[in-house]
């Protein structure tokens, strides 16, 4: 039995991410307080919210670099309003955020289904795109935390049941998510239009109008956190999780989201976006420079990568009988 | 890459020699676009058609266009390499510290192409010994080796570089001739040969059109795409010697963004991101068209970030316009 | 209802695709409760038909009829909701989903207001089918862990699911042993039973008349002739299919067989087939019989450097070899031609004289320069040995008809001068033309004296034209015989693994 959990990595995962906190907290305890717990949590929060929508592109066999730029807009602009008709409700903020990416994303289903452009080509440009429209909008400026009415920047902060509202969005998410994947037949064929677009066909699921549903969905999940990231550091400006793309896809990596499409769990985001989290907030504590993040998120993609690769190979047709039982008995079942 | 059901619609150009007309349907659209472009500059602008100036605008766009040839090559091949800006910074922080410690201008040199390789070496052994996707991998070299660059920089220039070393970059060869741009036509014509005229380019066009072919077919696949990291990886080196050169300084920043438009001019070029089909002649036109767009942008005085949505939308209306087009006129692919 | 109102019936079916009529106003009846067996050769249109009736295809003329009504197919999922179900021979499923999902795929089990998933029913219900296929299969395994004949009893498993009326069986025990045979039948019977109306498709004639009621024939996709089973007889059958006597098929030259160019001892593969022992002399044919499935193509994928094997020997001449990659095969002189013509054999997308030349571009072009002139003329006299039809040689091969494009394959592969060619399924999916025509050029072939080993599920052809047939099955020699030696039935039942041993 322990073999075959070994081979889970989750499982494996889990464990390291255990091992590093006890680490960093057998060097400095006051790592392993509760409330820094909850703190690396909150931290992590939306790289988790953003994982699980570029976790849907991936499965569908697309790529959505474009996640930070329509974020940062879509900040942008909820921050603008704000200074200016502090009068809105933050709740409509949030929705307009939310809509305004669900557009973006849509834009970019849109032109990978009807136009059969490569997600991979699409999303370079529009994440250019997206990002040059921050500068026309604020003209290069910044909105700081004085502009920001009191709501704007209190709703992820509030405290609910010991954890600010930023963590329980994380959790909402993957619940929905989760479940969206799990018991709901749009979710399913996710998986199926990703494994297999023929045999998807032939079932009756369009590979491509599923890529333009996993696109519009990480769309507006991004909006959304949008919203979040900018009241979360009280600033609004150009270059807004530049480069913040590349933890987003080495979350879902290091989780065991395959880029081929097809494979991948909800668990395993939330994992890699917390082996990340972790190794962010480790870092200053052991007193390494932040300077270090680009190169080890860089490097935690290859390994793990490599790693997913390794563990989705697939061994010929298996014909010889002992070879397909030898593999069966040594428990590869997942649901 | 693969191919996937999804992208069937995209126009395949595919193979070299027999739809040659065709290609040249692309790369005279190209051309015509080109001089239209010229022609707006030409009217916008006063400053444009001044040779001083022009020689100026070719700076920025041959150090891009450099890398783009061996890039060409290998997205032909079904691969793509997005970490060749950072490679740039890697080459260049390399040639910085060695500048500081008193390397001279030929050591500098051999450092950045050496460092180039070695990346270029990187990505290759990843992607070709172990099966993996070159657009994860080259996403985590690219965060890897700027990375790496700020782990050594962070946030300090280097800029001691000796006086010779300057030439590469600002150097001339026979009048407004710039070296760079002498070295970029050179180069040009050295990878024409190369893609269109020789085994290496037919294997080349083997691969992208059908890997598994190919190497039923006896071609080394994986040696001969390894071999194409290491050309981009190199090359990218040399445009690393030819910028830092030219700014005469290393910031952890240096050639941020690069990689989109090195891909863009190769998607405008004509070839096909899915592998298989592109020509030499239509990337470097298309290389041409980004500079003179460029160019004329910044002498109307936009700024670098807008001039990027421009460079995102032309990425993305190229590609759409023979789909749109085909769509709505009914024509048949030839 | 009667049993006089077919089920399902198609009427005059023509089906058009660039350059070539698949089918020609053809007819077919599928009565509840009966099994109507469609024949018919490779490249008769059975497939094409097939996928008509799955909506998978629209006929340009035509219609069809469900229980006497005019439908249209206008996708699969159209075929799924009027309550027919295909099954293919190598039935496209998803790796990576458990064989739960895979059977509930396209029309899960929901529970609830939300129309949630409900798994447990599902694994239920999946585990249920299994049991009455008694086959022991996890429903909860990952499909990629499953064997090949596993796979395919998960793939009846779905149509089972479907409960379909009409139920499409393309070649359904092609993979399967002796003992899963008997229990297909079963099923069969239990399906009829239960009413449905059954297409079945198969190359056996003994399968053919042990469970059919009614037949359809096809050739060259025209509608031949149809009737009830027990009305006609496999030689009036045959000669429909074929068309013509059937004698002087296979154009065997007798040559001298001479020294042995290729020895192979012992040779295992971990996962695909295992001790493995063969000669093979020069100006010999040597066929390799089996189901899908037996490890064949996985075998010569090993002889010619595709795959690596894991123990035993490969000696050419009497030299030990070694092959890393297909490259080291091709210049000590073993060659394949693939199964998988588009895939595999050649690159469509380039030119005929692009793809002659390609294997031995180092030797032609020593500088590493293009030469067109060279190219041209070696291009020039392999695909005019052939007999190649095209307007040019700079014509793409994706242009080309099926059985051009493999004479293009089989002309890049002579090309290098080989000393052992190995033909794997050389004349799947090729009309009977050209058929004849590659038939007639592997009698040149040991006529001047390569070794030839060829691979087919053809039992005719392997007949026909090998001097000697070793069989496989799952992997494994079971048994090899001189031409004349054995008969159908043995070679047959071999490769279905019964143990009956003819040295």
């Amino acid at each position: 039995m322990w073999q075959s959990l070994l081979k889970h990595r989750e499982f494996l995962l889990a464990g390291v991410i255990l091992l590093m906190i006890l680490g960093i907290g057998s060097r400095v305890p006051s790592f392993l307080a509760p409330g820094n717990l909850v703190e690396m949590f909150n931290d992590t929060s939306i790289l988790i919210i953003l994982a699980l929508g570029q976790m849907m592109v991936l499965l569908t066999k697309g790529i959505d670099l474009s996640m930070a730029a329509n974020l940062a807009l879509t900040g942008m602009i909820v921050a603008l309003l704000n200074f200016h008709y502090p009068q809105i409700p933050v709740w409509a903020l949030l929705s307009l955020a939310t809509v305004l990416g669900l557009v973006m994303g849509v834009i970019n289903g849109l032109l990978v289904w009807k136009l059969g452009i490569p997600a991979i080509v699409v999303t370079l440009g529009t994440m250019s795109i997206y990002r040059g429209i921050i500068f026309l909008l604020s003209n290069g400026g910044w909105i700081n935390a004085h502009q920001m009415s009191s709501d704007f920047l209190g709703l992820p902060r509030a405290v609910v049941l010991g954890m600010p509202l930023l963590s329980w969005c994380a959790v909402a998410a993957l619940l929905l998510v989760g479940y969206f994947l799990r018991y709901s037949r749009t979710g399913r064929a996710m998986y199926t239009a990703g494994g297999n677009a023929t045999a998807a066909y032939y079932t009756g699921i369009n590979a491509g109008k599923m890529q333009f549903i996993s696109f519009s969905l990480s769309g507006a999940l991004a909006g959304f956190c949008g919203y979040l990231w900018i009241s979360r550091f009280a600033v609004a400006y150009v270059d807004v999780a530049n480069g913040f793309e590349l933890q987003i896809v080495a979350a879902c990596v290091i989780g065991g989201i395959s880029t081929m499409g097809g494979i991948g769990r909800v668990l395993g985001c939330l994992l890699g976006a917390l082996f990340l989290g972790v190794i962010n907030n480790a870092l200053p504590v052991i007193g390494v420079s932040p300077f270090w993040q680009m190169a080890i998120s860089g490097a935690v993609i290859v390994i793990a990568v490599l790693l997913n690769e390794r563990g989705n190979k697939r061994k010929g047709r298996l014909i010889l009988r002992d070879a397909a039982l030898a593999r069966q008995t040594s428990g590869a079942s997942h649901e | 890459m693969n191919k996937t059901l999804i992208s069937e619609s995209v126009p395949s150009q595919a193979g070299a020699a027999p739809l040659l007309r065709r290609l040249l349907c692309w790369e005279s659209f190209l051309l015509a676009v080109t001089l239209a472009v010229f022609v707006v500059n030409a009217l916008a602008s006063p400053y444009f058609l001044n040779i001083w100036n022009l020689s100026d605008a070719t700076f920025n766009f041959t150090e891009k266009a450099i890398i783009v040839l061996p890039m060409a090559m290998l997205i032909i091949a079904r691969e793509i390499d997005l970490s060749v800006a950072s490679t740039i910074a890697l080459s260049s922080t390399a040639m910085g510290f060695c500048a500081q410690a008193g390397v001279d201008t030929a050591g500098l040199v051999c450092i950045g192409l050496g460092v180039g390789l070695l990346c270029g070496l990187f990505n290759g052994l990843l992607v070709t010994r172990f099966n993996l996707s070159s657009i994860v991998i080259t996403i985590g070299t690219m965060s890897l080796y700027r990375g790496i660059t700020y782990i050594l920089l962070g946030d300090q220039a280097l800029n001691h570089y000796p006086e010779s070393f300057a030439w590469f970059g600002q150097g001339y060869v026979w009048g407004a001739l710039s070296f760079e741009f002498a070295l970029f036509i050179v180069l040009g014509a050295v990878f024409a040969f190369l893609l269109h005229k020789t085994n290496f380019g037919r294997r080349t066009y083997a691969i992208g059109n059908n890997p598994t072919g190919a190497w039923y077919s006896g071609i080394n696949v994986k040696r001969h795409n390894l071999m194409l990291f290491v050309l981009v990886g190199v090359m990218a080196g040399l445009a690393s010697v030819l910028l830092t050169s030219r700014l005469g300084s290393t910031r952890p920043t240096i050639a941020m963004g690069w990689e989109l438009s090195v891909v863009t001019m190769a998607v405008l070029g004509g070839v096909n991101i899915l592998g298989g089909s592109g020509s030499m002649a239509g990337v470097i036109i298309a290389a041409f068209l980004m500079g003179l767009v460029t160019f004329g942008l910044s002498l109307l005085n936009v700024p670098g970030i807008v001039m990027s949505i421009i460079v995102g939308a032309m990425l993305i209306t190229v590609i759409s316009l023979p789909i749109i087009t085909r769509r709505f006129l009914g024509r048949r692919r030839v | 209802m009667t049993l006089t109102t077919p089920l399902l019936s198609l009427k005059g079916i023509t089906k058009v695709f660039p350059g070539v009529r698949a089918l020609e106003n053809v007819h077919l009846d599928l009565w509840p409760g009966k099994v109507t067996a469609l024949i018919g050769e490779n490249g008769a249109g059975k497939s094409t038909l097939v996928k008509v009736m799955t909506g998978i295809y629209q006929p340009e003329e035509g219609e069809l009829l469900y229980k006497a009504i005019p439908i249209t197919l206008p996708n699969p999922e159209a075929a799924h909701k009027v309550g027919i179900t295909a099954i293919h021979q190598e039935t496209v499923l998803f790796d990576e989903l458990t064989v739960t999902e895979n059977i509930f795929v396209g029309h899960y089990i929901y529970r609830g207001f939300f129309k949630k998933l409900d798994w447990p029913a599902m694994h239920q219900q999946a585990q249920d089918i299994l049991t009455r296929l008694e086959v022991q299969i996890n429903p909860r395994a990952t499909l990629k862990t499953l064997s090949i004949a596993q796979r395919h009893m998960v793939a009846i498993a779905r149509a089972l699911s479907f409960e379909a009326q009409v139920v499409i069986l393309d070649e359904p025990t092609a993979a399967l042993s002796q003992h899963e045979i008997v229990e297909f039948y079963q099923i069969v019977e239990r399906l009829k039973a239960e009413g449905k109306a059954i297409l079945f498709i198969s190359h056996k004639f003994d399968e053919i008349f042990a469970i059919a009621d009614h037949y359809t024939i096809l050739r060259d996709g025209i509608y031949i002739s149809s009737g009830k089973i027990n009305e006609i007889t496999e030689e009036r059958m045959v000669t429909m299919m074929v068309g013509r006597e059937i004698t002087h098929a296979f154009p065997k030259v007798n040559c001298e067989p001479g020294e042995v160019v290729l020895e192979v001892k012992d040779l295992c593969h971990p996962t695909e087939f295992a001790h493995i022992d063969f000669q093979l002399r020069k100006g010999e044919i040597l066929g390799f019989y089996g189901l899908v499935g037996a490890g064949r193509t996985e075998l010569m994928q090993a002889l010619s450097g595709i795959s690596r094997p894991s123990h035993g020997e490969i000696l050419l001449n009497g030299q030990a070899m070694q092959f890393r990659q297909p490259a080291d095969a091709i210049k000590a002189g073993i060659v394949c031609v693939p199964e998988e013509r588009q895939k595999q054999g050649a690159i469509i997308e380039l030119p005929i004289y692009q793809n002659i030349s390609l294997p031995q571009l180092s030797r032609l072009n020593p500088r590493g320069v293009l030469n067109d002139a060279r190219e041209w003329a070696l291009a020039d006299e392999y695909a005019k040995r052939l007999q190649v039809k095209a307007f040019s040689w700079k014509q793409p091969v994706e242009t080309l008809s099926g059985g051009n494009q493999q004479k293009v394959v089989i002309g890049k592969w002579l090309a290098t001068q080989p000393e052992v060619i190995i033909l794997d399924e050389p004349t799947k999916g090729i009309d009977i033309g050209s058929k004849a025509a590659v038939h007639q050029f592997m009698s040149e072939l040991v006529g001047h004296g390569l070794a030839v080993i060829m691979v087919s599920s053809e039992l005719p052809e392997v007949m026909g034209m090998a001097d000697r047939i070793i069989v496989m099955h799952e992997g494994l020699m079971v048994a090899q015989f001189e031409a004349g030696e054995a008969s159908a039935e043995m070679i047959v039942s071999a490769a279905s693994g019964s143990h009956e041993e003819a040295a």
